[in-house]
């Protein structure tokens, strides 16, 4: 076996094992940490392809930004791994969304097992021309020039992202939310009345 | 040599692995992460054909692809805060209110 070939298996088998855990973990943690593990998996599996840049921003844009963004939220929220989750969801149910997973999983495997591509190019670390394919300077001439347009409305989109999520993450000012509990305050009028009675 | 149709066996399966996170999870924030896993397992395939057509497009889409991801993850995460400061409770079936 080339070396190809062991570095595809390996960093295949530890992206899929990766995710699968991901997939199983209770707590949510660990759940993230996986997901790391399998994101590097993957971004070995792009510089198989020639994808430096790409597999380079997937390390630092994914697993150093958006990840640490849900570990984040998950330090926010104080989550311990022993939350209640409810119960379980009946055997039936569990056993259909299997079976539809699985055979949406076979079905692909079975399309991509039964169709010839017109051009198959032999990929892997040995595969040639390494040095001008992917490089940043080759991604960012294309983002600059045949896709300007996309490129500058993503800009568009993050500014929306950036603004909705400050916007739905904001807490209530405290003018309104009084506004809205009206029993409550005037629970805490009636303590002040008898904290200011007690002295008499 | 590794030939294309691998990564793309590679690629269906993180797919489906992430479909059944999104069917079987129950706790919120594994089911957002297992939505960034079906992205990354789509970006996997176009890189893997970007190579075999030896064309650069498919990168400048896994960019826009990771830019999309990104913003998914920014806007869902909020959601989750506000929805956690009403409900204290990560369990998507407490989730219910637009239920009919």
């Amino acid at each position: 076996m080339t070396l190809d070939g062991i570095i595809f298996i390996v960093s295949a088998f530890v992206a899929l094992f990766g995710a699968i855990m991901m997939v199983l973990q209770r707590n949510a943690v660990s759940s993230v940490l996986y997901f790391i593990l399998s994101l590097v998996a993957q971004a070995a599996l792009y510089v198989q392809l020639g994808a430096v840049f790409v597999s380079a921003i997937l390390i630092i844009v994914y697993s150093g930004a958006i990840l640490v963004l849900f570990l984040f939220v998950i330090m926010l929220l104080n989550l311990r791994g022993d939350e209640d989750l409810g119960k379980p969801s009946p055997p039936l149910n569990n056993l259909t969304k299997y079976i539809l997973a699985i055979g949406l999983t076979v079905e692909l495997g079975f399309i991509i097992k039964s169709t010839i591509f017109a051009r198959t190019v032999p990929t892997g670390v040995m595969g040639g021309g390494f040095e001008e394919f992917g490089s940043a300077e080759q991604v960012a001439t294309l983002l600059f020039t045949r896709y300007l347009y996309p490129f500058e409305l993503t800009s568009i989109l993050l500014l929306a992202a950036i603004v909705g999520a400050v916007i739905i993450a904001k807490k209530e000012r405290t003018d309104e939310v009084e506004g809205k509990q009206k029993p409550d305050s005037s629970k805490e009028s009636k303590s002040e009345m008898m904290v200011e009675e007690a002295p008499n | 040599m590794v030939n294309i149709t691998a990564y793309l066996l590679v690629g269906a399966a993180l797919f489906g692995i992430g479909v059944i996170g999104v069917m079987m999870s129950r706790n919120i924030i594994v089911l957002l992460m297992s939505v960034e896993l079906m992205l990354n397992a789509a970006n996997l395939v176009i890189v893997a054909f970007s190579r075999a057509l030896s064309l650069m497009d498919g990168h400048a889409f896994v960019f826009l692809v990771l830019t999309v991801a990104a913003a998914e993850a920014a806007v869902g995460l909020a959601m989750v805060i506000t929805i956690y400061n009403n409900r204290k409770s990560v369990n998507i079936d407490r989730y219910n209110l637009l239920k009919w």
